[in-house]
């Protein structure tokens, strides 16, 4: 096992902190994901992975010395911008079709 | 001095100095529409009706809070928190002045310089809205959700235009943090005219000035875009459940949010504090001038005053604006208070002309404020954008 | 104070998380996800990227989740009911999801090499000035095919929300 830096609190924040933050938010939001039924918090679920990631790329970048990480960030919130503006609008649609936000009963396969 | 106990003092002050800024906008607001409207406006409570901010605060704490049942309790209280917050914030980042020296320690007039300050206005004034929505929301009242939602999408729609409005100075400023902004419009053309950004080639930048000031109108609710919140409209709108601090509070919100929106267009589009015209033609007597002709006002007066004691109290102002007025001749506090006058100038203009377009000006229909958002104010922005970095690219 | 800083935002944003994912409420979990993405904001300061922190409060904290908030007290639906999972699920579900953040904690730990921590102040490259120039010249056709997304997400959005004119 490579050897930690001093851990203290007037010193510097090790650097795989901000991995293991990213993780455990990353684990929630897949929490999230799987275990809830409405279809707004799924959706929440979904821009809280998302986040967890942009910690991870900016992370990364402040590790490399370069700002590459920074843009491609930019870009997944871009997208998850994008994305979300669609994702609103057809719940919307479900909605007004179902009368109802439970995933579960969304479904009209049999079984 | 440590940076951690400088910040303090300077919160200290600034917090200080804003709350009671804030207190008597509201007094300068009555009095303004009151003349306008040819009446006089409050003068019962202190003498001119100065004390009554106070009356004002002691009501609202004594009030009875009256929560009405089935509110969500949670977010009933949170949301007069939220938008009194986020209409906070901004006061530590503007400038109020430049750099000073005082009983040794060279500090600026400001709390703190973040680097990238205006997109932080930006970012705070959008975080705004939650104040707005949840308390339109968790009033459990029809027309509490109506106003706050509507309110809500006003304040977004109009945050595009005032972007856009921003971007285009920005452009010629190549800074986003405030300081360096002032710093950019320091000098003067000929010697005479201010290089304010309003003033400055290759494109002045009226047209943002006016985009700006209209979309501040509108993020803040004032007239003529305040239908949301008006009386006679949705019953009072998103603050129709709330009483006594929680009220105060929003009050409180929309007025700094007011003194925010003016800070930032003097900063942006006025030059911050630097004065009309250069040192060597003599501006650094104009706020003794200032005073002093509003002494000769009082004095003139109280010779033959229109009330009984006014006799006393006249005299008694006049005798304060004169000891401003000589404050300003002594060069050891005039490094101070010069630019903290010209920059209260500014923005005291900018509030005066909200006051009076309050007083003036009927409201907009809630779709035709829409309307004029989208299909006029974003275009004109988006234009004007177009026509400033052209011209800054040839340049 | 760099480490002060970091455990207290990070446990805002790990707390506002969970309070996500247990709230009944759709609204008390995106007040949360605000929570989240106002902490990541500042951990990102921490890190240095001061532009991509005030795009983040801007455009994550200030637009979207203002929409699910909208959508969310537009549809009104109220709390959700309680969740009727087999019983394996719900009691074999978070010790996996323990498991799952303990592996790649190890992995982060054992195979990443040593490297100096995080001081703010170190990385100078997170300004505008610096992301604007490399996402002008280097990644400008990715930029501009964003731009274009971004217009068919509106003209989706307009199209799927709209009300059938009879």
């Amino acid at each position: 096992m490579p050897p930690m830096p001093q851990l203290s609190l007037s010193g510097v924040v090790p650097f795989n902190w901000y991995l293991i933050l990213s993780v455990i938010l990353f684990a929630l939001g897949v929490a999230g994901f799987l275990f809830r039924r409405n279809i707004i918090t799924v959706f929440m679920s979904i821009e809280l992975m998302l986040n967890a990631v942009n910690l991870t790329f900016i992370a990364f970048s402040y590790k490399m010395g370069q700002n590459d990480g920074h843009i491609f960030s930019f870009f997944v919130m871009v997208v998850a911008a994008a994305e979300a503006a669609v994702g609103l609008a057809i719940i919307l649609t479900v909605f007004k079709n179902r009368q109802t936000l439970e995933i579960d009963e969304v479904s009209s396969l049999n079984n | 001095m440590p940076y951690l106990i400088l910040a303090l003092i300077k919160t200290v002050l600034v917090v200080a100095i804003i709350m009671h800024v804030l207190a008597y906008l509201q007094w300068v607001e009555r009095k303004v529409i009151a003349h306008v409207q040819l009446r006089v406006g409050p003068r019962r409570v202190g003498p001119h009706g100065l004390l009554q901010p106070l009356a004002d605060v002691i009501k609202l704490i004594t009030k009875e809070g009256l929560i009405p049942s089935h509110v969500h309790t949670v977010f009933y209280f949170l949301a007069p928190f939220l938008a009194v917050v986020f209409a906070l914030i901004p006061m530590a980042l503007i400038p109020y002045g430049g750099d000073i020296t005082v009983f040794g320690v060279h500090t600026s007039m400001q709390v703190t310089d973040v680097s990238v300050g205006i997109l932080l206005v930006l970012g705070l004034s959008g975080m705004g809205v939650y104040g707005v929505a949840l308390a339109g929301w968790a009033s459990n009242n029809k027309y509490s959700l109506m106003g706050g939602l509507r309110s809500s999408a006003q304040m977004i729609s109009y945050e595009l235009p005032m972007a856009m409005a921003i971007a285009a100075p920005l452009l010629m400023l190549n800074t986003l943090s405030f300081r360096g902004m002032v710093d950019g419009q320091a000098g003067f053309y000929f010697g005479f005219l201010p290089k304010w950004i309003v003033f400055q080639g290759p494109f002045p930048q009226v047209i943002s000035f006016l985009l700006f000031i209209t979309a501040g109108f509108a993020e803040t609710n004032r007239v003529p875009f305040d239908l949301p919140e008006a009386e006679n409209e949705l019953v009072a709108g998103f603050h129709t459940e709330y009483s006594s601090m929680q009220f105060a509070a929003f009050f409180m919100a929309e007025y700094a949010n007011m003194i925010t929106v003016s800070a930032i267009a003097t900063i942006l589009f006025l030059g911050g504090w630097h004065p009309l015209w250069p040192a060597e033609y003599g501006s650094k007597f104009v706020p003794t001038v200032i005073f002093g002709l509003s002494a000769l006002v009082c004095f003139s007066h109280a010779a033959s005053p229109a009330r009984p004691f006014d006799r006393i109290t006249l005299p008694v102002f006049g005798v304060i604006f004169l000891g401003i007025a000589g404050a300003f001749l002594v060069p050891v506090i005039q490094t101070v208070l010069l630019p903290l006058f010209w920059f209260g100038a500014k923005t005291g203009t900018i509030l005066f002309v909200f006051i009076w377009v309050r007083a003036t000006l009927p409201r907009f229909r809630y779709d035709q404020l829409m309307r004029f958002a989208w299909t006029f104010l974003f275009p004109l922005a988006i234009a004007n954008l177009f026509l400033t970095g052209l011209l800054v690219a040839l340049s | 104070m760099d480490v002060i800083l970091f455990l207290l935002f990070a446990g805002v944003a790990v707390i506002c998380a969970i309070n996500l994912v247990l709230q009944t409420h759709p609204i008390s979990s995106a007040l949360s996800l605000v929570g989240v993405m106002g902490a990541l904001a500042l951990i990102y300061l921490q890190l240095g990227g001061e532009f991509i922190a005030m795009a983040q409060l801007i455009v994550y904290a200030g637009a979207v989740m203002v929409l699910f908030v909208f959508v969310i007290m537009l549809l009104n639906e109220g709390k959700e009911r309680k969740m009727q999972r087999k019983l394996w699920v719900r009691w074999g579900g978070p010790p996996l999801l323990f498991v799952f953040v303990a592996i790649m904690a190890t992995v982060v730990e054992h195979f990443l090499p040593p490297s100096e921590g995080v001081t703010f102040g170190a990385f100078t490259k997170g300004t505008a000035e610096a992301i604007g120039t490399k996402l002008f010249t280097v990644y400008l056709l990715p930029f501009e095919v964003t731009s274009v997304l971004i217009l068919i997400a509106i003209v989706g959005a307009i199209v799927l929300a709209r009300k059938e004119i009879d």
